[in-house]
């Protein structure tokens, strides 16, 4: 989505603002974070490369690792079996270490739609897609999603028919969801590279579908940020 | 919360300060090596209570969580955090002050 902000100092080069507590006055949790980390490091339970490691290894975790194993399901219809078998040995395959928590993939068709929560909390696949969005954690989507979903995905864009059924999956911190959205039309003999440009991250929660081949036209046309 | 009542989904999203990702690896670090296990997590963040959510940011009731598991496992005392904590505040007004490399 483009947005209008290249000059505006409150956002972060991604085109997210900054959060507010970066320079204001330092917090009682944030005191409370260095007091924990300076006490761990002392006490030789973790390093401070440690700490980066793990920083690093979070950050380069993104939607783009879940697009590939999607665009792979596409085009690979034994790998998309293995892939609903046992998404967390799928996405092994591919190089992706998703830890010790069992990812389930659930298959959107014609007429099978689905949607990710986790009402309790945050669980997520983090290690697969990064961490979650915002909204993802707020109150408001864990409530309507198992309250109201269609109206929920209405609001993000996405209108379902009333013959699309809907499932709702919510995530717990050992069990945890990723959606394998249909493939778009018109890309018939696209390869896995093209296709998993098409691949949002939203389309793996459920909140919306992948791009269409008209949308990824122009926005290589009109390449501007997309944060 | 699912199932309740709420509002429209606010969908601006915004980076993840370098505090919030400190508390993260802090708590994928110390789970990884045992000193506690997600359930420990979760009671810890169930005790604080419903208001907790409307008062707390999501790394604020984590590093709580985690701070309490780890008082609990032993790792350090109420003491030594709380003579840290004070160290660190004595350090300066703002997170890039006081926080270290």
């Amino acid at each position: 989505m483009p947005h209008d902000h290249a000059d505006d100092p409150h956002l972060s080069p991604s085109g997210h603002p900054y959060r507010p507590d970066q320079d204001e006055p330092l917090t009682y949790w944030q005191t409370m974070e260095i007091a924990i980390r300076e006490l761990l490091v002392e006490k030789g339970i973790l390093t401070p490369a440690e700490i980066q490691a793990e920083i690093d290894a979070m950050d380069s975790r993104s939607p783009a690792n879940g697009a590939a194993v999607v665009a792979r399901a596409w085009t690979d219809p034994e790998y998309k079996a293995r892939l609903l078998a046992d998404a967390s040995a799928a996405c092994r395959e591919l190089g992706f270490d998703i830890g010790p928590l069992r990812l389930i993939a659930v298959e959107n068709t014609e007429t099978v739609h689905n949607l990710i929560v986790c009402t309790l909390c945050s669980c997520y696949p983090r290690n697969l897609l990064g961490l979650p969005p915002d909204w993802y954690k707020s109150r408001a989507y864990r409530s309507r999603a198992v309250r109201e979903p269609r109206a929920l995905l209405a609001e993000f864009g996405l209108t379902l028919g009333r013959d699309v059924t809907l499932r709702v999956h919510d995530s717990t911190a050992d069990m945890r969801y990723v959606v394998l959205p249909r493939r778009p039309e018109g890309t018939e003999g696209w390869d896995a590279e093209a296709l998993a440009a098409l691949v949002t991250r939203d389309s793996m929660i459920g909140t919306g579908l992948p791009r269409s081949p008209g949308d990824v036209a122009s926005t290589v046309a009109g390449a501007e940020g997309n944060g | 919360m699912g199932g309740q009542a709420a509002g429209p989904v606010e969908l601006a999203e915004h980076d993840h300060a370098l505090w919030e990702k400190r508390v993260d690896a802090l708590m994928v670090l110390a789970s990884r090596k045992g000193f506690f296990t997600v359930d420990g997590l979760r009671r810890a963040l169930e005790d604080m209570g419903e208001e907790a959510f409307e008062t707390m940011s999501y790394y604020e009731r984590w590093v709580a969580a985690v701070n309490q598991n780890l008082l609990e496992a032993g790792v350090y005392t109420v003491a030594e955090l709380g003579a840290r904590m004070a160290e660190v505040r004595a350090r300066g007004d703002t997170y890039g002050e006081v926080a270290g490399g």
